[in-house]
């Protein structure tokens, strides 16, 4: 095992049948560590599930659940408790993206935002909470997003959901320290997965030029940073909200 | 030690109650009416049900296990045999 920590570590990934989640999921089971991959329906997390235990070797489960219903992100926990009674990691990833001016997005669609990004994010943390009680030196990773922490035209409610997120990781970190569970967010910048599909090539060439390292993140680069967040080699990092967005002015 | 008897040793250690303290007593206990039943204790209490029994407790449930009778209950649901 490449990974600093020798003993295997269960971690649940959500949002992780693609893009970033897919990407630190890919990142822990190739360190050999068991990972519970999740999606919101059970078909793709399943054969994501397949692909990444023949690729990797590593023990992999898959659970799912819309994580903005809390009986279902109840039910997934449970299911967790019954593969391993207990989980050493989480990453609260799962989420959804929208944009439009203030005074043009619909009623729904913001509904929709905070539902999956923030409540989802909540409903997932507190839910996970006993089982990470058990878990070895437990780590918590929430995927904000520099939307949340700098914000740009545009991207208001979505903006405002991954600050939720931002606040929800620092309380929590001050709550559960003294149970020796660690909790910290990233906040990537533009990551080039499925959610950043709609950016033309125009639109893409402006992300990079405010970009001073120069191109778009892979969802490699978060994946990294996320699984240090993870390791024992942050084991004295807690309550921070570390950007991965190649220095991204907006 | 039948499940009740498992349960209430559960109640006596969790919330520091006499190793004698009488049955009676531990089946009247209710949320905060004693000192050591405070919220912080309640998540202890919470988690050493669910390690003892093996089960998992929902939010909700976490939130309405204001009494040793509803634990009781509780179990019940999650087909533990206490009763009889
Ligand atoms: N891409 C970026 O530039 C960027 C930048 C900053 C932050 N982020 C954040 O990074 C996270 C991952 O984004 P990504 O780019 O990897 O997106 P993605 O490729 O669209 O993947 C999103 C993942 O989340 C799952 N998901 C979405 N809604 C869900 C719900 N209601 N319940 C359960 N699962 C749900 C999806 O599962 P299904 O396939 O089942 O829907 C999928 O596995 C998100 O929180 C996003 O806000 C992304």
């Amino acid at each position: 095992m490449s990974s600093p920590q020798a003993e295997p570590r269960v971690t649940l990934v959500t949002g992780s049948t693609r893009g970033i989640g897919h990407a630190i999921a890919r990142t822990l089971a190739r360190a050999g560590h068991p990972v519970v991959l999740h999606g919101r329906t059970e078909g793709p997390v399943a054969a994501a599930a397949a692909a990444l235990a023949a690729e990797t070797g590593a023990k992999i489960a898959a659970v799912h659940g819309d994580v903005a219903d809390l009986a279902a992100v109840a039910a997934m926990m449970r299911e967790v408790h019954r593969l391993h009674r207990r989980l050493d990691g989480l990453v609260v990833n799962a989420g959804i993206h929208d944009a439009g001016p203030l005074g043009m997005m619909s009623g729904p669609a913001v509904a929709r935002l905070f539902q999956v990004n923030a409540v989802g994010a909540t409903h997932t943390l507190q839910e996970a909470v006993r089982l990470l009680r058990r878990g070895v030196a437990p780590s918590v990773v929430l995927v904000s997003s520099v939307m949340g922490t700098k914000g740009s035209p545009g991207q208001a409610v979505y903006g405002a959901t991954k600050a939720a997120v931002a606040g929800l990781t620092r309380a929590a970190a001050k709550e559960l320290g003294p149970a020796g569970i660690r909790v910290n967010a990233v906040a990537p910048g533009f990551v080039r997965t499925a959610m950043l599909a709609s950016l033309d090539d125009a639109a893409a060439r402006e992300r990079v030029r405010a970009t001073p390292l120069g191109r778009l993140a892979e969802p490699e680069d978060v994946a990294s940073v996320v699984s240090f967040l993870l390791s024992d080699s942050a084991r004295f990092v807690t309550g921070q909200v570390i950007g991965v967005d190649g220095g991204v002015v907006l | 030690m039948d499940d009740l008897d498992r349960l209430r040793a559960v109640f006596r250690s969790t919330l520091d109650l006499a190793p004698d303290a009488p049955d009676a007593d531990v089946d009247g206990l209710e949320y905060r009416a004693i000192p050591q039943w405070d919220s912080l204790a309640h998540m202890s209490l919470v988690a050493a049900i669910e390690d003892e029994f093996d089960i998992m407790i929902d939010t909700d449930d976490v939130l309405d296990l204001s009494s040793f009778a509803k634990a009781v209950t509780l179990l019940d649901k999650h087909g533990v045999v206490t009763a009889g």
